[in-house]
């Protein structure tokens, strides 16, 4: 009997996994930001979703203004290597276009939300500069306890489990086994956390390439509901390997959506304007992608040995 | 031998060469982007060949062929000696105590070194909201110890913050090892000059003014009676070596030192 493929165009993803009112986690880290995902959400016309992402990046902000977001979570909510996220700004600071809570952390908390929940633990204890800050007055989640073995001061962070997971990586294959290189963030450890898993790939793989290189593997298939093809996914981010993150693209964002205005001229141009991630490639023209595109820099293979 | 100094150097390349002298060799060194990255190379390049860059995106030892813009710049990852998780980087990494310096920087610092990189005004409505902690928290508390840098203006620099993000030495002497945190702030390199904190008091006291600034204009752009350190004395300028260094070989292009 052939293996279930767990091949799914974006589209019918995003229609079929991602319900209105989720608590969606996105994966990426700097690399890797799933944003063919995030536009069709936002053309799906998505509402009242939790999310959460340590660094929220253009991807978020863009669905604030959207009106897809009710409440965020984040350790850091700025455009990174620029400045500040406008929209995000405008929402929290004026309730513009409409007012949003958020709930926020240090980096290795939100990590050790991601991980406990990955973990099927209700907590974990850290060591945490958190119990010094005026953060742990603002979220009463994070507790703290004396270590009953060394009467250490620990912060108790508590586990996140996400409705769903959405994902950039290199590739997979049909099964769904998501193979990944470079900067990995808390990927990983989103996926585990979550109850659905749908991730778009640069590239479909025959399971062969997976298997060959198994280390290389994040999520197994059985854990991932939905994967897609979706080349040049992650733009202006980047894909290790793949192509460059597009650095003036973060620029122009930043110059862009400082107004109301120019953030829906945004939207308009590069989510509402296109279908789909292939008009997006397009629009983004053949002069840009070829600057993007990157020179390959192979590893050199391993031997996992023959043990047949 | 004696010294050569430049006598043609920006402001900017003066903070790297001060930063990079709060370096020693083999440290392990949790880097951010601009002048912490450049003056960790620059020690790298001369005093301290074997100090270990850490991003926080979990790149190990990384070796960048050309000048990473943000801090999960894929040039950071091609060549690195290795790259962990999130929760690893942060836990396998931080919580361990395995890094020795953290540079920090924030829109607000107060005397007792702790920094906001939150909001400016109220927390819930908060006249500006920054993008918050990131990293700086947790760098600020797991670190061995910190460097601060900023540009050196009243309206940072003041008595008291508005947000605590990243702990300093908090409000007392001894309140960072009552909460159980050890490390802390060791040294503030500004635009105008070098800062530490006392060991009794905690509190932080001007000990280098830069080459043209006056203790005078010092104290004028702090927010507080800023203490002077009996023996303060003007930095030691860039050496022509360390000025080429930098022009020539790390920040060609000119990406955080413009001219």
């Amino acid at each position: 009997m052939e293996l279930e493929s767990k091949l799914l165009p974006t589209k019918e993803a995003v229609k079929k996994f991602v319900n209105d009112g989720d608590l969606v986690s996105f994966g990426g880290f700097t690399h890797g930001i799933p944003f063919a995902l995030g536009h069709e959400m936002i053309r799906q016309k998505k509402r009242n979703l939790r999310v959460c992402k340590e660094t929220p990046d253009l991807l978020v902000d863009q669905m604030i203004a959207a009106g897809c977001v009710k409440h965020t979570i984040f350790s850091w909510a700025g455009n990174p290597g620029v400045g500040l996220l406008h929209a995000f700004r405008r929402a929290v600071e004026k309730g513009v276009p409409q007012p949003i809570t958020h709930e926020e952390y240090t980096h290795f908390i939100m990590a050790a939300r991601y991980f406990a929940g990955a973990s099927g633990v209700p907590f974990i204890p850290i060591s945490a500069g958190v119990v010094g800050s005026d953060l742990i007055k603002h979220r009463k989640n994070l507790k703290t306890m004396n270590c009953p073995y060394t009467s250490k001061k620990l912060c108790l962070v508590p586990a996140i489990n996400p409705d769903i997971a959405v994902i950039h990586a290199q590739r997979a294959d049909k099964e769904g086994n998501i193979q990944m290189w470079g900067i990995f963030g808390s990927n990983k450890e989103i996926a585990m956390a979550s109850e659905k898993v749908i991730v778009s790939v640069e590239e479909i793989v025959d399971e062969e390439i997976v298997r060959r290189d198994p280390n290389r593997t994040i999520i197994p298939g059985f854990h991932v509901d939905a994967v897609m093809e979706e080349p040049w996914g992650a733009h202006p981010s980047y894909t290790q390997g793949y192509y460059d993150r597009d650095n003036g693209f973060y620029i122009e964002y930043d110059q862009a959506t400082r107004t109301v205005e120019g953030m829906e001229a945004f939207l308009n141009e590069w989510v509402y304007g296109v279908e789909n991630r292939r008009e997006y490639v397009k629009k983004l023209g053949a002069e840009k992608i070829l600057k993007l595109m990157v020179k390959p820099y192979y590893s050199f293979p391993v031997n996992y040995g023959y043990y047949g | 031998m004696k010294k050569k100094y430049a006598k043609d150097y920006t402001l900017q390349e003066l903070m790297v060469v001060v930063a990079a002298r709060e370096l020693r060799d083999r440290e392990i060194v949790f880097v951010g982007i601009g002048i912490p990255q450049l003056a960790t190379i620059l020690a790298q390049r001369t005093h301290a060949p074997n100090l270990v860059l850490i991003y926080e995106s979990g790149t190990i030892a990384a070796k960048p062929m050309r000048m990473p813009l943000s801090i999960g710049d894929p040039t950071l990852a091609s060549g690195t000696a290795g790259i962990y998780n999130f929760i690893e980087t942060f836990s396998y990494l931080l919580q361990r105590k395995f890094i020795d310096v953290g540079f920090l920087g924030g829109a607000q610092i107060d005397k007792y070194g702790n920094i906001n990189s939150t909001v400016i005004g109220d927390y819930e409505q908060p006249k500006v909201r920054l993008p918050g902690s990131g990293g700086g928290c947790d760098i600020a508390a797991l670190a061995k110890r910190v460097i601060i840098i900023a540009p050196h203006e009243k309206r940072r620099f003041v008595e008291k913050v508005d947000f605590v993000t990243s702990p300093g030495y908090l409000d007392h002497p001894e309140a960072r090892e009552k909460l159980g945190l050890t490390g802390g702030p060791s040294a503030v390199v500004t635009t105008m000059g070098v800062l530490r904190f006392d060991d009794a008091t905690k509190e932080m006291y001007l000990d280098l003014y830069h080459p043209g600034v006056s203790i005078e204009q010092i104290k004028e752009n702090t927010g507080w009676d800023l203490k002077i350190s009996p023996s303060v004395k003007e930095t030691e300028p860039p050496t022509e070596d360390q000025v080429t260094l930098l022009r020539e070989k790390i920040d060609p292009e000119g990406y955080y030192l413009k001219r």
